[in-house]
């Protein structure tokens, strides 16, 4: 007697249909910017390249928001630790005199110590997520200020001219009315974040590592009992994240030349709201880089719909970036009760 | 030996303990922290300081303690609510105007605008925790961050301030109370919730729910309006809170009113022996740690650490609590105490 | 290693702190067979299972596999797969959010050039299903698939990751029946193929339907080793209680006199709730004990829940000493006079941190209202009470009910809800993980609370303990009322006839 295959319940994928509404949601809100403010040049492609420069260091700690997210967790940490590697980049190479390959290099192991300090109190001692990075916020604005209360902007050469750096890409140009081909243009920093999406994505995908991030996400009591070393996956996860906000906080100091206090405050609400609208449960278990991407794709042309509009203030696009986050998770929740309901 | 076990297995002792570590710090770095000078009926020292300033803190801490008690989270827009509802009070008393030097409206219209604000921030967050279950966390994320961005809007980017004499009264001193009016108010919070907590079954209710919410439901309780209530009512106190930060400065500062506040209630609340994971509670023990809180920023400022530097050692404090709250901990420490017997391996919950 | 042997344990014995949970306890499992585990509890069951996965460790004693040399201590679940004995618990520890063919392979992906080779992946796990004949689709997520189904998924891991020996710890708790059977069929299968099965369980007829033999552990020893062809249930049952079943079969004869009054105190009309439990009717008199009966799964739990509120009823009418009610909420329940001991204890009984006393008023406290504090004067007499009725064993009423044991626990939620004074008693499995004396001492409670005229419906998975207290039995199956037996119908085949049900 073989066993007949199970009716598979009639399961509204909620999450690939917020993911969708997502997407659709980026290119219809482009497109009605590109109507909206076509004589002020919304629709050239520098535009379009602008919303990943602008937001190149956020692509990056929104991964490894991503990542964290998919293990249960959170890392509200991520702005304060943006803050403090700029102004320790800062810092570094004006008040020490160190070079700037080598302090990107200790900034860099700084976000890796930072990231294991917190993995372990949350992996190890077992202590709320949140609770730990909002102590790690704390700590890390409050060691801003240590650094320096004062602005220090960064004069080395080095790091200048990596700052100012173009890539201009052949094509897509338009003539100005000096009669000058203007040909757009990205920085390094776009294709390094490009870079270390596709690294994360590969990594979800086609690593142990990756695998048993979602595996601790879905259900840490099987993924302990399949014999996954929980601690360890948790762990790494919040290195991985502290490292790449190392890296973000890396290039938007390449952004903003200097380091000060008050740098990225409010980050990590958009690294979250981008996860989120990217498809990424609060409850673990499900998340993807690239949704990630086009929640932050979504933040930028929010920021320039508001830059265009002139007249708005810019507390607007946080409080719509916070709307769009209460709608998301509100439907987020909404499906998971669906999903339980039609269980039984 | 077993005497000094009882001492320890009271409940507050913890706390308690807490704040006499901090108060002896204090002591050390300022010979003269406890000296209180009485002049005109009215008490001065440092410590009168530390127990004047530490009155929003403790207003929050009750209100954070009934959360966390229910729910099991925290909530983190106290702070960013204190801020709203300052902005809200302050500009129905100017009428709109960036600064005023009497009353556009009438001063009870002001502060109820003010409380009923809070309150519906209070509502947004519970209804989000208790009907829609998502966790506190996130939930109160969302007015963490919008919260400042709208009291700025209200306030239209500028600091508002109502200079009147009337409205100070409740952020400073008054002729014939020995401590300034913030104190008292945090004990009348205080007081007002001892006695609708042991009054009523609503402590009992609230602990029950905190420490399983299938039970409770089970018996009677109705877990999401419970839980929905502490929301409101952290709503209110953050309020309140605000109100008296306004009163202080006579204005409303979006951006500083109430600023780091959240991690400061959460410590108070760890500090006084509450898990962070819910159920049974002593408001007592929160506002002793509201107090130790007060008092390590007091030492801090002491010791010239700035105002933007001082969540570093507060961050390092949490961390120590939660940490020694942690039963991993206890275990792993238990591991190298001699003469104990390894504790069976019981990884399979 | 005598031929045919995969595993022997020789001499184990294991203490927690004050309690002999393993005293010099002997196992022997054959190649190719399903042996049943089984013991009241307290009985040493699970700490046997314990020790030999790794999970705790054990004292004094030996472990033996068949393919290695010498004793083997396994000191984690992981080195005891690794010596071929595999685990698969009640609640099932798959990843709901992965595929299928993940879950079949966690931690150890196919690979190649150190990348995980997902098409690979499909290809082997859709081979090993195939092989033990579970059809489903591999890409899709686990939680898209029954419990059952994924059951039988944890169990196809486990056996390819090692096949020596299964343990199968209460696998057939969620299952209903057909469900049960597939899963008897993958048993089979695998026993055939030379896998040594451990099947712990308490149901009875399960053991009989499909295992080869049986081992009977009780208070920490064993009590011994029988092919299940040589041992009727009858024997089976009194070896697990150490008693004479005699002894217990006595009380009913006393309650056979109970007159029960015409006066209906809740009817139910085609009362349904979507998903769990078909619209029923039931009668309930005053006075009168009702047994609800069925395999698990049959939807006794669930109808109660209907009626009490707990899970809401969504189709029918309920009425309630004559007069109709819609009952949104258990608090709605309760003002009517209902009162509901759950199935289960830990989750949906006992609030743990909370002392004695608070977990015995609140029920009470919960009908007065929030703001009508009962007095602390009232609270020590209720609490005291009890304790003294039911004889709760505790340091005293402040004593978190945590610290109680499983017995005294339940004997706290009864007094909760004997403190409601409740018109209709509800009791789901109100013995169970209970030892015998206080068994019988709840069941002479119900008998004497139904005489001086509560009415109780009464659920338990041991029919024998329903006959001596119900006075008329609801029969149950698949999720639906199929029938009722009458005070003369009540004995065992008549009852195993109805919940069997047809001609079967």
């Amino acid at each position: 007697m073989s066993t007949k295959p199970n009716k598979t319940k009639r399961k509204i994928d909620g999450n690939s249909f917020l993911l969708l509404i997502t997407i659709v949601l980026f290119f219809v809100m482009y497109i009605g910017g590109m109507i909206i403010f076509s004589d002020q040049g919304f629709g050239k492609v520098q535009n379009f390249l602008n919303l990943f420069i602008s937001n190149a260091g956020l692509i990056v700690i929104a991964a490894g928001m991503t990542v964290v997210m998919i293990t249960g967790g959170i890392d509200i940490s991520v702005g304060s630790v943006v803050a403090l590697t700029c102004m320790l980049l800062a810092w570094l190479t004006e008040v020490k005199g160190i070079g700037a390959v080598p302090a990107t290099i200790l900034v860099l192991v700084m976000g890796v110590v930072f990231g294991l300090v917190q993995g372990f109190l949350v992996a190890y001692l077992n202590i709320q997520p949140f609770i730990v990075t909002l102590a790690g916020m704390f700590f890390a604005r409050g060691m801003t200020a240590i650094v320096s209360t004062d602005m220090i902007s960064i004069t080395n050469e080095t790091f200048l001219s990596w700052a100012k750096f173009k890539i201009y890409f052949p094509f897509g140009g338009y003539v100005n009315r000096k009669g000058v081909m203007i040909y757009p243009y990205i920085y390094p920093s776009v294709v390094i974040a490009l870079i270390v999406l596709v690294f994360v994505f590969i990594m979800l995908r086609y690593t142990k590592f990756g695998r048993s991030i979602y595996a601790v996400g879905g259900n840490e009591q099987s993924a302990l009992m399949m014999g996954l070393n929980v601690r360890r996956t948790k762990l790494k996860a919040y290195v991985l994240s502290s490292t790449l906000c190392g890296l973000g906080g890396f290039l938007f100091c390449l952004n903003t030349c200097a380091g000060f206090v008050e740098q990225a405050k409010g980050l990590e609400m958009d690294a979250i709201a981008s996860a989120v609208i990217g498809g990424t449960l609060l409850t673990g278990g499900v998340g993807n880089v690239f949704g990630s991407l086009f929640g932050v794709l979504i933040k930028g042309t929010i920021e320039a719909f508001i830059t265009f509009q002139g007249t708005l203030s810019s507390w607007w696009t946080r409080i719509t970036i916070a709307a769009l986050l209460c709608f998301f998770i509100v439907m987020q929740s909404v499906f998971s009760a669906m999903k339980e309901k039609n269980k039984h | 030996m077993s005497k000094l076990k009882k001492l320890t297995q009271y409940r507050l002792f913890l706390p308690l303990l807490c704040l006499a570590l901090v108060l002896l710090v204090n002591l050390i770095t300022t010979p003269d922290f406890f000296a209180i000078s009485v002049r005109d009926g009215m008490l001065y020292g440092y410590i009168i300081d530390v127990i004047n300033r530490a009155s929003e803190l403790v207003i929050l801490a009750v209100g954070m303690t009934l959360m966390v008690a229910a729910s099991g989270g925290t909530d983190i827009s106290v702070g960013a609510v204190m801020a709203v509802a300052a902005a809200v009070v302050c500009n129905v008393l100017s009428g709109g105007q960036q600064s005023v030097n009497e009353y556009s409206n009438p001063y009870l219209l002001g502060i109820l605008a003010g409380i009923a604000v809070a309150a519906l921030c209070g509502c947004f967050n519970g209804f989000l925790v208790a009907k829609l279950k998502i966790q506190p966390m996130i939930a109160t994320l969302i007015l963490f961050t919008a919260g400042r961005g709208i009291a700025q809007l209200i306030t239209r980017g500028q600091i508002t301030y109502v200079r009147v004499d009337q409205y100070k009264v409740l952020g400073s001193s008054i002729k014939g109370l020995p401590l300034p009016v913030p104190f008292f108010m945090a004990m009348l919070v205080v007081i007002i919730c001892v006695l609708i907590l042991k009054r009523t079954a609503l402590g009992l209710c609230i602990e029950s729910v905190g420490i399983n919410a299938k039970s409770s439901r089970l018996v009677g309780l109705n877990s999401s309006r419970i839980i929905f209530l502490t929301y409101l009512f952290g709503g209110i106190l953050a309020g309140i809170a605000g109100l008296v930060a306004s009163s202080r400065i006579y204005s409303a500062d979006a951006n500083n009113i109430g600023l780091n506040m959240e991690l400061d209630a959460i410590l108070s609340v760890a500090l006084g022996g509450n898990s962070l994971g819910g159920g049974k509670f002593s408001l007592m023990g929160s506002v002793i740690g509201a107090y130790t809180i007060q008092a390590l920023t007091t030492t801090l400022y002491a010791m010239h650490v700035s105002s933007d530097q001082v969540p570093v050692y507060k961050a390092i404090v949490v961390v120590i609590i939660v940490s020694l709250q942690s039963p991993q901990l206890k275990k792993g420490i238990s591991k190298y105490m001699p003469g104990k017997k390894a504790v069976s391996r019981n990884e399979v919950a | 290693m005598e031929s045919g042997v995969v595993l022997t344990m020789r001499n184990i014995y294991k203490t927690f702190p004050g309690v002999k949970a393993l005293q010099n306890v002997d196992f022997t499992l054959k190649k190719g067979e399903i042996h049943a585990l089984m013991g009241e509890n307290g009985a040493g069951k699970s700490t046997l299972i314990k020790v030999l996965t790794g999970v705790d460790e054990f004292e004094a004693g030996e472990i033996r596999i068949d393919g290695k040399d010498g004793a083997i201590i396994n000191r984690s679940p992981q080195e005891a797969q690794m010596n071929g004995i595999s685990t698969v618990y009640q609640e099932v520890n798959l990843c709901p959010n992965l595929s299928v063919a993940e879950n079949l392979y966690i931690g150890r992906e196919p690979r190649k050039g150190g990348f995980i080779d997902w098409a690979t992946m499909r290809k082997k796990a859709s081979e090993l299903l195939e092989d033990l004949d579970i059809q489903v689709d591999v890409t899709k997520a686990v939680e898209n698939y029954s419990i059952a189904i994924q059951q039988m998924l944890a169990i196809a891991r486990a056996v390819d990751m090692s096949a020596k020996v299964l343990i199968l710890d209460e696998p057939t708790s969620s299952l209903d029946d057909e469900e049960v059977e597939k899963l008897f069929v993958l048993m089979r299968r695998l026993r055939n193929q030379g896998v040594g099965i451990i099947f712990v369980t308490h149901f009875l007829e399960q053991v009989y339907e499909v295992c080869d033999r049986i081992t009977v552990l009780r208070n920490g020893t064993l009590v011994g080793e029988y092919k299940v062809e040589d041992l009727p249930r009858v024997q089976l049952v009194a070896k697990m209680m150490g008693k004479d079943f005699d002894d217990l079969a006595a009380l009913k004869k006393e309650g056979e006199d109970t007159k029960v009054s015409d006066e209906v105190i809740i009817e139910a009309k085609m009362l349904g709730h979507k998903g769990t439990i078909r619209p029923f009717n039931l009668t309930v008199h005053k006075g009168e004990v009702i047994g609800l009966t069925g395999l698990l799964g049959s939807g006794r739990s669930e109808l109660v829940r209907a009626i009490y509120g707990a899970d809401k009823a969504d189709e029918g009418e309920l009425f309630v000493k004559g007069k109709k009610l819609q009952i949104n909420l258990p608090i709605d329940a309760m003002m009517n006079g209902m009162a509901y001991l759950p199935e289960n204890r830990k989750e949906e009984g006992i609030i743990a941190d909370l002392s004695v006393r608070e977990n015995i008023i609140i029920a009470l406290q919960a009908k007065r209202g929030m703001f009508k504090l009962l007095s602390q004067k009232e609270q020590e007499e209720f609490t005291d009470k009890y304790i003294e009725l039911l004889q709760i064993k505790t340091a005293d009423r402040e004593t978190p009910v945590r610290q109680l044991s499983g017995g005294n626990q339940q004997k706290v939620i009864l007094g909760r809800w004997l403190l409601t004074n409740p018109d209709f008693l509800i009791l789901d499995e109100p013995t169970r993980g209970i030892d015998i004396g206080t068994k019988t001492e709840i069941q002479k409670l119900v008998l004497e609370l139904a005489r001086q005229g509560m009415s109780v419906i009464f659920i338990s998975s041991e029919v024998e303990e329903m006959l001596r207290t119900c006075s008329r039995m609801a029969v149950l199956r698949d999720g639906m009322k199929v029938g009722e037996l009458k005070e003369s119908e009540l004995n065992q085949s008549s009852i195993m006839k109805a919940i069997a049900g047809g001609a079967e």
